[in-house]
């Protein structure tokens, strides 16, 4: 009676199964929380003035070594990895969910990715970025032709005393900061490009379907795209845009496919946990294009409302103009933070449901809460997934409907209605 | 958190310029194709749909015309069926009548010849009458005349019987 199938069971076994594997991870995730919190200790124990000194001394101290070992490990001098040190959830958090250099897959197993920078009087340089040396997650560095190049691990000041994030690549020669123009491929512009191939590839093959099968029934993928494809249209461009929905099509569709894979992507496992329209770089150009196309195709009732709202009080119009004006950027500005902020929030959930195992894990101390812990955040982990795939979806509906209702606005004849 | 927050250039250029590159090829090749095949095909679909609801509008007119036609027919029929049952009693009547004038006819003239006939037999039948009373008369007058005798009785009797007194 009770061999049939029971689905509380299955979620029994894979809630195990994951929290073992989160237990797992946990040492890995330990040893990288390591090193980092040894630089985040640093930067905040000193005041502005004494950290500066102190990242020239390392930095001194590093060229001195005439090899080029993580920062934190010559300042430190750890050796080993110690258990000595606590589990600092925020770096962590940001340090996974920020662009990178290359696809960290698990453990010390990284995808490299190719590096390519302008080094102002140096020319381009082009390597790939195994090149840079370093373990776990403190600043690496990689000599080239001369000239000393750090990856920066955390957010920061620089040699020179400039700021730096996460990720940010630092050139200097003989002690004397260059300028670095990076255009790497990095992590979110591989993934970016990833998508947009796989949609070239599958939209041109959808296309050819309709070519080959005119006015048939749709198969395979055509068949599994056409409702969102229709769903774009009927729902998003023609209520928003009206009569000239057409012209703004291509744009929304590709958009709204480009966010909602990048988006199903970062919720791949294993893969590296890309944060593609969560990389502010990425969502700033779609939001740049959203307010450009909007603009120039802002009809004279478009900047009418703009710069003489009408049927407002003349005192009202000299609040009311700068306010107009003002969300003509605003507008698109609040499309990018909001899908960047959704998508990073997906991630930063799960990723501190995750460091709460290592907390109640007490770094390895206290495996039984850690396991507790474990099952915990691994049904909760499991919840926020099924959320995320909403959000996937929303997020690219939002804003593609938010560009479509803009588009609409700048192209609205009220004469026509 | 400055990671997050600042747009790296290099981000920003590749992803303006695959982007750009993907949407001009994806318009051109692939959102303009399907969503022309999208359109052509609802489009079609509407119109077989129209064109079936119009079909059916005309089958369903056919069919009333049909039940029309058939009720006329009905009507036609009964009508003649009706003229036909008239014009068949007429001419019974007709022909009963002329009978019955051919009849009546045939009959008076039958009468006619009758009384013709009867006439001239009860003429023939007074001559024969009359020839035969006179042939009696003759013969008797004969015989009886023959003697002195008789001669005598007869003329006693006439006497007789002649109203004289």
């Amino acid at each position: 009676m009770n061999r049939h199938f029971s689905p509380f069971k299955a979620l029994l076994a894979a809630l195990l199964l994951l929290s073992g594997t989160a237990l797992l991870a946990q040492d890995h995730g330990y040893a990288d929380a390591d090193d980092e919190h040894s630089e985040h200790v640093e930067h905040e124990a000193h005041p502005d003035g004494a950290a500066h000194s102190e990242s020239d001394a390392r930095d001194a101290e590093a060229q001195d070594h005439g090899h080029h070992e993580d920062d934190a490990h010559g300042e430190h001098a750890h050796g080993e990895h110690g258990h000595d040190e606590e589990f600092v959830a925020g770096t962590f958090i940001i340090h996974h969910i920020a662009d990178a250099h290359d696809i960290h897959l698990f453990g010390d197993v990284h995808i490299p990715l190719p590096v390519i920078l302008y080094i102002e009087g140096k020319g381009v340089k082009f390597f790939m970025s195994s090149a840079f040396e370093g373990h776990g997650h403190g600043n690496k560095t990689c000599e080239l032709d001369g000239i000393t190049l750090t990856m920066h691990a955390a957010d920061g000041t620089a040699a020179d005393g400039t700021s730096v994030v996460s990720g940010q690549i630092t050139a200097s020669e003989t002690e004397s900061a260059l300028t670095v123009y990076d255009f790497s491929i990095t992590k979110s512009v591989f993934g970016m490009l990833l998508i947009l191939a796989a949609m070239v590839w599958m939209f041109l093959s959808i296309a050819g379907h309709y070519k080959k099968n005119p006015g048939q029934a749709p198969k395979g993928m055509a068949n599994a795209f056409e409702p969102l494809i229709i769903f774009v249209r009927d729902e998003i461009a023609k209520p928003s845009i009206g009569d000239k929905a057409d012209k703004f099509m291509p744009f929304l569709l590709t958009v709204f496919f480009f966010i909602f894979f990048c988006n199903m992507l970062g919720l791949v496992p294993f893969l590296g946990g890309f944060n593609i329209t969560g990389t502010i770089g990425v969502t700033v150009v779609l939001a740049t294009l959203v307010f450009l196309l909007t603009n120039l195709n802002g009809n004279k009732h478009y900047w009418g409302h703009i710069f003489w709202p009408p049927g407002v009080p003349l005192p009202v119009k000299f609040i009311l103009v700068p306010i107009e004006v003002f969300s003509i950027i605003m507008k698109p500005a609040v499309l990018m933070i909001r899908l960047t902020a959704n998508i990073s929030a997906g991630h930063i959930i799960i990723l501190a449901f995750t460091s709460l195992i290592f907390i109640f894990g007490d770094d390895g101390q206290a495996i039984g809460a850690g396991s507790g812990m474990g099952l915990f955040s691994t049904a909760f982990m499991i919840f926020m997934y099924f959320l995320e795939l909403l959000v996937a979806f929303l997020q690219a509906f939002v804003f593609t409907l938010l560009a479509a209702i803009y588009f609409g606005d700048a192209t609205h004849d009220p004469a026509h209605h | 958190m400055g990671a997050l927050l600042t747009p790296a250039l290099g981000t920003v250029v590749w992803a303006s310029i695959a982007f750009l590159v993907v949407l001009f090829v994806l318009r051109r090749f692939a959102w303009g194709p399907i969503l022309a095949a999208l359109n052509e095909r609802e489009e079609s679909i509407a119109g077989a749909l129209n064109e079936a609801e119009k079909v059916r509008k005309e089958m369903q007119e056919l069919a009333a015309s049909n039940e029309n036609q058939l009720k006329e027919a009905r009507a036609e029929r009964d009508r003649m069926m009706r003229e036909a049952r008239e014009m068949a009693d007429q001419l019974v009547i007709d022909a009963k009548n002329t009978a019955r004038e051919a009849a009546d006819k045939e009959v008076a003239a039958a009468k006619d010849a009758i009384a013709i006939e009867r006439k001239a037999a009860i003429a023939e039948l007074k001559s024969e009458v009359g020839n035969l009373s006179l042939e009696i008369a003759e013969r008797l007058l004969r015989e009886k005349l023959e003697s002195n005798d008789e001669q005598k009785a007869l003329v006693n009797r006439l006497i007789d019987e002649s109203p004289l007194n």
